[in-house]
């Protein structure tokens, strides 16, 4: 049989985490579809047929896909559901919002953020903010999984998949989407950037936020928090790093004034490479970084952007 | 409007768990157990619905071992009306989770269903997903902001991008992100008030509900160990060791 993968993309960019769970789907050992819900995303269609393994994408293009609410995604994904024995989505916020209501509409289980394909019925998934990771089988007639996308590279391009379209479910009517409140920023997304640096409670302000912005372009680097800054008010929820926020695993990654609660380390532990930066030289975060600086960071990222500067940054 | 809010027991917050050396699970012997901080959460914006004349009636309820009544003791210091019981042995998939909690709402009918996203435990984020789609209810996942309106809610939500807001139709599901609101602190009197408010026991079979699992959990095991690196003494020298030594300047 076939496995489905659910694109991730805004209508007019196809993303990163769509390759990479292209990737997972390809380790399962069966020929891959790729699903594009959207609206006027035949851009995004066409990017995902580039991708090689992908053998065939279906494009369901209507209004009720524009942002990917969950009700109307369920319906689509199962009207299509018959002719796949695993249906794959990244572990976004949106993967994480519909693929749910799809497993339990088709009475199986949901294998939630994937590390590993060990087999095609086998997979290694976190427990316990990552603390433990667990290997499951399932017996289960459809496979029914989300990604996490840091641990799979990114498919690459070189396909040339059909591309289809498939007509729209009906709309069950009892949710429609409002507004939303994107943040703008021309930096790299966190979750794909190659150097992240992120700040902390140490931090005291948002104000203090542009010290690592200034920072972050040099080094083209997004920019992220730990909850506590979050929950401060420093920055706005979309920057949160951990457990329940977003998983990262870049190259590089900076931590400025935090101090490594298990939730945070979570979130970024996997990256290549951790620098921290904070004033206590007791603080958890030490105990994984691979260069640690025990300094006022007020002081130690004014003096490391001159040193970027002196440097030709 | 009844609200109902699912609780669950799980390890606390700030235990740092151990993986067993049998690779069977995580030692839960002698541990600190919790209610799920997400659910506090929830248990939080329902009491304030009720507070607010928005909710008639908050019921609690969790599914689990004999000792998850404390946590429905917990929701109920904290100003639930009433628990439900519903004992389990061994763990319970999401599915079965849901497929209980659907029976239940069939039977309570409420208006609104306030889930944790997520239990600190399997981290799986599913049941409030699965409930809703049992139901065929609508959902506001991730809720950083809920207003009630006539028969609709608007919920904000948090998403990668940012915030989002969904408008639903009652009855509906919410699950709860961590800044939809600051959970109180339950107060000695209504603790012991608490002890007096009425918890119902069930059973599974209560339901006709088969909570057997549909997934083999072949082993549990560590992650792979970081190991501390060196400390440097300046801004310039951390500069210098990230450029020439770990190469991860551009």
């Amino acid at each position: 049989m076939t496995s489905l993968v659910i694109a991730e993309h805004d209508n007019k960019t196809l993303k990163d985490a769509t390759a990479k769970t292209v990737t997972a789907a390809v380790e399962l050992g069966a020929p891959v579809h790729v699903l594009v819900a959207g609206q006027g995303c035949g851009g995004v269609a066409e990017a995902a047929a580039r991708l090689a393994g992908v053998e065939k994408v279906l494009v369901a293009d209507d209004a009720q896909y524009a942002k990917m609410v969950a009700e109307p995604m369920e319906a689509l994904i199962l009207s299509l559901a018959g002719n796949y024995d695993a249906i794959l989505a990244p572990a976004t916020t949106n993967g994480k919002n519909y693929m749910p209501r799809v497993a339990a509409k088709l009475d199986v289980p949901q294998i939630s953020e994937i590390l590993k394909v060990v087999s095609a019925d086998t997979f290694e998934r976190p427990i316990y903010a990552g603390n433990a990771i667990q290997t499951v089988q399932t017996s289960a007639a459809k496979k029914v999984i989300t990604v996490r996308t840091t641990t799979f590279k990114a498919a690459a391009e070189g396909g040339a998949a059909a591309i289809e379209p498939v007509s729209a479910a009906a709309d069950p009517g009892i949710s429609k989407f409002v507004s939303e409140e994107l943040s703008k920023s021309e930096r790299p997304e966190l979750t794909s950037a190659k150097i992240i640096i992120s700040g902390g409670r140490g931090m005291q302000s948002g104000d203090n936020f542009h010290m690592l912005d200034k920072i972050a372009d040099k080094l083209h680097a997004a920019v992220g928090a730990s909850r506590a800054a979050v929950d401060a008010g420093f920055v706005p929820n979309n920057y949160q790093v951990g457990q329940t926020g977003k998983v990262v695993a870049p190259e590089l990654y900076v931590a400025v004034g935090i101090s490594g609660a298990i939730q945070h380390l979570a979130g970024m532990k996997d990256s290549k490479v951790i620098a921290a930066i904070n004033k206590d030289e007791e603080a958890p975060i030490f105990q994984i970084a691979d260069y640690g600086l025990v300094a006022d960071l007020f002081k130690a990222i004014p003096e490391m952007e001159e040193e970027l500067t002196k440097l030709g940054y | 409007m009844k609200v109902l809010v699912p609780v669950k027991r799980v390890i606390d917050y700030n235990v740092k768990v151990r993986v067993k050396a049998d690779q069977t699970g995580v030692d839960l012997a002698n541990v600190k157990m919790s209610m799920n901080p997400f659910d506090e959460i929830s248990v939080e914006e329902a009491v304030r619905l009720k507070e607010k004349g928005k909710a008639s009636e908050v019921v609690a309820i969790s599914i689990g071992p004999q000792q998850a009544s404390e946590t429905i003791r917990t929701a109920l210091a904290m100003g639930a009306d009433r628990g439900i019981l519903v004992k389990t042995e061994g763990e319970l998939e999401p599915l079965a989770v849901a497929k209980i909690l659907k029976a239940i709402c069939e039977a309570e009918q409420p208006g609104l269903v306030i889930l944790g996203k997520q239990a600190i435990d399997d981290d799986s984020n599913q049941t409030g997903q699965m409930l809703a789609a049992l139901l065929g209810w609508p959902q506001g996942t991730f809720a950083h902001k809920l207003e009630l309106g006539d028969g609709t809610a608007q919920i904000e939500r948090e998403i990668d991008g940012g915030l989002q807001t969904v408008e639903v139709k009652l009855p509906a599901i919410m699950t709860t992100d961590l800044r939809l609101n600051e959970p109180r602190y339950a107060s000695l009197p209504n603790i012991m008030k608490a002890k007096k408010k009425p918890i119902d026991e069930k059973s599974p079979a209560d339901y006709g509900i088969d909570t057997a699992p549909h997934l083999k959990v072949l082993k549990v095991s560590e992650p792979p160990k970081r190991q501390a690196g060196v400390k440097v003494k300046t801004a310039a020298e951390l500069v210098d060791k990230l450029k020439n030594e770990a190469g991860v300047l551009p």
